[in-house]
């Protein structure tokens, strides 16, 4: 499998007036051709900012403070803003939580695809319109020819998710980065998306980053998971290794605080105390170890890096935890 | 804190036929349409609650659940009287509410209490913690000293896991979980044996969500409390719940012990809602797939309100409203295809 | 209050402040004037009131640095022989005594109808806002002609001028309710859904408990931005009354009266008595107006400063 994305030790700051606060820190991971990639992790974690870094869309007061972003082998992090929008929402595309943010209220979707495909592409109305009609179909909207004529007031929350998603495959991209996009939705529709981001990935070998806080849902649909804390990644791996054999005690926490069905009803659930810091009073070390139950001394006084982790059938993951640290003892 | 129930059979609320009608059509002259050339006055209503009834017995927690728009959020503020229903009627401990005048009501509004959604938006934020707390106590209570204020305030932050120092401070100075502490707080100030949970965790991260459901169930423990759960989170819901509704489009569909209704669900929609549930490990999508989507409360669909999407319609179905049926088993399910043995 | 203060120094509202150039000079100004205003008897060089220090003789006196222009008077006179500086700090005593007074006129009755209309919404807030409307169609020149007409018929002219003060507060006041009605039912209307109210109304609080301990407080991001801009309005509004001859009169001038005053003298050459009541007026309102900008800006944390 060659490498689609590599992120490479990305560092995101936001210069406010009291100094620059550190919003992603050393970010790093790779994805392969038609790889899925679940992004987890709570609110202010940094996972919608590492997003948005991908594909330099960093605003204001935002910068990116260091690392790199390769995108088939090109380095698209330093590429000027002319080419890297060339890049976006052709090669790689968004889908994001609200699609009533996205859409164009006053257009019909058939304009708002026509658009989105001419502005990168050379094409004639109907030659678009076809192509529009096409991926539509291809999200499983029922009679395309007339839907494309309307407007998006016209469609469902569901519905309009699968345009939103449609307007991202109009370019045929090889990636696609869905932010929270099933977190307005309700359970059954949300299952929907679920399965049609599934099918898509598998018909057209694309890949897909799914950031998302909801563990349960990445785990049925995507292959590797990286949870992010803080601004950082503390755990990255197969997604049965994550959510069977979580080895972070960050990702124990929070697999064990998700109520677990019919054995343990009614039980106390396992809690994680206090709260995730804001990116002003990080605390120093790793960011973790004020909730950490496994804190050691060595915890409060550097921060671990990333150290690998073995399964037992021989795959390997990634924790950013000084328990894997074989320099410092046992387990 | 209260009394033990000597009677557990007989229900502490008891709703009957409830129904809630919305008017959405704004003023006298939005009303007006042209129909065949004649200026007529229409109005636009949305059918909330329709003829919904159940009954919840002291120390259970009774879950609501549904989709977005179901309803289930309406049926809690009018259970607890901040909606007045259309239709029907709500007792509470054996006397009939929804008839009486706020100043009658007042006794019961100690009893019910409601913890909202949103921790945002539920603390007043120009007043400081401890006035939040000392208002409803003083307002009930209005012979108790400032003393006995202080220390029943304490007392209940101390249970919801706060901290003393938090009186002094704002709301906004709060996290999302420690507001939903306070808000928990100030229902339990004045010491109610009943209280409406409106999707009290939906709006909070994961590891908070754990925190505040253990604080719930603790409670309930301590104070004998009785919950009525409103949740779109089936895990959760199957986490905490002793008996379940599900609601579709202003109607009960089922109601059913938790263990029968995780277990064994009759009602089909109640089917595609628990297969839809993401589980944590589980692979490969099995999800029942429902037809078209929900439509809007403003025209209900004839007979059963699920017909459009259900699998298993027929003409009945589409013709005839299902009746809330008790099964073999105490289960109840508003679904002609259960109650003719064809599902 | 000490504690407070130490808030508010933190707050992000001082701190927008300390960083804006224009609020700055704007408060500051403004600051002046009101001390300036309010100690007139203090700081004037003479009282205008005082018919002894009036000499007719003195009249149209050219300000100081221009010829014929004396050390006794910094500002020249007006035609009654006044000194224009010392009549022109008491006559802004009586603009501002009046806007603001006015203002507050304005606010009970816009508070009391928006809160009630708001809250109870149907057909109260129907028939209260169709009441506004009904009002703002009227120029406050209108009623204050028709008020006035009647007032002057009532008591006679002379003692009309005894009244004067109240009479502008109350017309200003009474034309200008709706705007205060309107902004405080809008914040009610979106505070009402908010689940705080739902909260307090679940624990059985009165109607009116929730709309002035719970809902007002709340409201009065809006209303402060409103009252400035409120203040500005009310003291040009007194101008042009007081420049019609509908205001103050000219024994008692407020800075309208005093422009009108001057206004018949512009063409004889003594443009002064016209002019610096005008600057000042102009200056007045302005920086009360740039300290209402900014307020607005700092209190709404939708508005995104670029």
């Amino acid at each position: 499998m060659s490498a689609l994305l590599q992120v490479q030790d990305l560092t995101v700051n936001f210069a406010l007036r009291t100094g620059d606060l550190t919003a992603l820190n050393g970010v790093t991971f790779a994805l392969g051709e038609g790889e899925r990639l679940g992004l987890v992790g709570e609110s202010g974690a940094g996972k919608s900012v590492a997003g948005f870094a991908i594909i330099n869309l960093i605003g204001k007061p935002g910068y990116i403070a260091g690392g790199r972003v390769l995108f088939q082998g090109e380095e698209i992090s330093a590429l000027p803003e002319e080419a890297i929008r060339r890049i976006r929402g052709h090669r790689i595309s968004m889908v994001f939580q609200d699609p009533m943010m996205t859409l164009n209220p006053v257009l019909t979707i058939g304009t708002q695809m026509v658009e989105t495909l001419q502005a990168h592409r050379n094409i004639g109305q109907s030659e678009a319109e076809a192509i529009a009609v096409d991926k539509l179909r291809q999200v499983h909207i029922p009679s395309p020819e007339k839907r494309l004529h309307q407007y998006p007031h016209e469609f469902s929350g569901g519905m309009r998710q699968r345009i939103i998603i449609a307007i991202a495959l109009l370019n045929d991209p090889q990636l696609i980065i869905a932010d929270e996009p099933t977190t307005a939705l309700d359970v059954t529709i949300q299952a929907e998306i679920m399965d049609l981001f599934l099918e898509l990935c598998r018909q057209t070998r694309m890949g897909l980053i799914l950031i998302t806080h909801d563990l349960a849902v990445v785990s049925e649909t995507t292959e590797k998971i990286a949870v992010m804390y803080a601004g950082e990644i503390v755990e990255e791996g197969r997604t049965e290794d994550v959510v069977r054999r979580p080895r972070h005690p960050y990702t124990q926490g929070l697999i064990a605080a998700l109520p677990q069905g019919d054995d343990q009803r009614g039980t106390r659930l396992n809690q994680i105390p206090g709260t995730m810091p804001t990116l002003t009073r990080i605390p120093p070390g790793c960011s973790f170890h004020p909730r950490c139950p496994h804190a050691m001394d060595v915890c409060s006084e550097r921060a671990p890096g990333p150290l690998p982790v073995a399964y037992p059938d021989g795959g390997g993951g990634m924790a950013a935890c000084h328990l894997y640290d074989p320099n410092l003892g046992d387990r | 804190m209260n009394a033990p129930f000597s009677d557990k059979t007989k229900p502490l609320l008891s709703v009957r036929d409830l129904s809630k009608i919305f008017d959405i059509s704004g003023g006298f002259l939005d009303q007006l349409t042209l129909k065949n050339g004649r200026l007529r006055r229409e109005k636009t209503t949305v059918k909330a609650l329709n003829r919904v009834s159940f009954d919840i017995a002291p120390g259970e927690t009774f879950s609501v659940v549904g989709e977005s728009g179901c309803g289930k959020s309406t049926l809690g503020r009018t259970v607890i009287g901040l909606y007045p229903p259309d239709g029907g009627e709500v007792h509470y401990g054996g006397e009939r509410i929804d008839t009486l005048s706020s100043r009658r009501m007042l006794p019961f509004r100690r009893r019910m209490q409601m913890v909202f959604q949103d921790p945002y938006a539920s603390l007043n934020p120009r007043k400081r913690v401890a006035a939040i707390l000392e208002e409803p106590l003083r307002f009930h209570h209005p012979d108790m000293t400032a003393d006995e204020v202080g220390d029943r305030v304490k007392e209940v932050m101390e249970q919801v896991g706060g901290d003393v120092q938090w009186l002094t401070r704002l709301p906004h100075e709060f996290s999302g979980g420690q507001r939903q502490r306070i808000s928990i707080a100030r229902a339990l100030v004045v010491d109610p044996e009943f209280i409406v949970a409106d999707e009290p965790i939906s709006a909070l991260d994961v590891s908070i969500q754990a925190q505040i459901l253990n604080l719930m169930m603790d409670a309930r423990e301590q104070r004998g409390l009785t919950y009525m759960f409103i949740a779109h989170d089936l895990s959760v819901v199957e986490h905490i719940s002793t008996r379940v509704a599900v609601m579709y489009l202003g109607s009960l569909c089922e109601v059913a012990d938790v263990d029968r209704l995780f277990a064994d669900p009759r009602h089909p929609y109640t089917r595609a809602l628990l297969s839809a549930i993401p589980r944590l490990g589980k692979k490969k999508s099995d999800h029942v797939r429902l037809k078209g989507e929900v439509p809007t409360p403003i025209n209900l669909p004839t007979g059963c309100v699920f017909h459009g999407r259900c699998l298993y319609a027929d003409e009945r179905c589409v013709r005839e409203i299902p009746e809330l049926l008790k099964q073999d088993d105490g289960v109840l399910a508003a679904c002609h295809g259960v109650e003719e043995g064809r599902l | 209050m000490t504690d407070r203060w130490q808030r508010f120094k933190k707050s992000a509202l001082f701190h927008d402040f300390k960083g804006d150039k224009v609020a700055i000079v704007s408060f500051a100004t403004l600051v002046l004037l009101f001390i300036c205003a309010f100690s007139a008897p203090l700081i004037a060089p003479y009282n205008p009131y005082d018919s002894a220090n009036i000499d007719i003789m003195s009249s149209e006196i050219p300000p100081v640095w221009m010829a014929g222009g004396t050390n006794d008077y910094l500002l020249g006179t007006d035609a009654q022989g006044r000194d224009l500086l010392s009549t022109m700090i008491y006559g802004m005593r009586i603009s501002i005594i009046i806007g603001i007074c006015a203002v507050a006129l304005q606010a009970v009755i816009g508070i009391i109808i928006g809160l009630i209309a708001g809250y109870y919404g149907g057909k109260l807030d129907g028939f209260f806002m169709r009441l506004a409307d009904v009002q703002l169609s009227f120029s406050y020149l209108m009623v204050a002609i028709f008020v006035s007409a009647v007032l002057q018929a009532a008591v006679g002219v002379g003692r009309f001028a005894e009244i004067a003060v109240p009479f502008l507060i109350i017309v200003i006041g009474l034309a200008q309710w709706p705007q205060y009605a309107r902004t405080v039912r809008a914040s009610v209307l979106a505070e009402k859904k908010k689940e705080y109210v739902e909260a307090a109304r679940v624990t059985g609080f009165g109607a009116h408990r929730i709309m002035w301990r719970h809902i007002l407080p709340n409201c009065m991001s809006p209303i402060l931005v409103l009252s400035t801009i409120q203040v500005a309005n009310a003291v040009m509004s007194e101008a042009a009354l007081s420049f019609l001859g509908l205001g103050m009169p000219v024994t008692r001038p407020s800075l309208g009266s005093l422009i009108n005053a001057g206004f018949e003298y512009i063409f004889s050459g003594s443009w002064w008595i016209t002019a610096f009541p005008g600057v000042l007026l102009v200056i007045l309102v302005l920086a009360v107006n740039l300290l209402g900008d900014f307020l607005r800006d700092a209190l709404n944390p939708k508005l995104y400063k670029g």
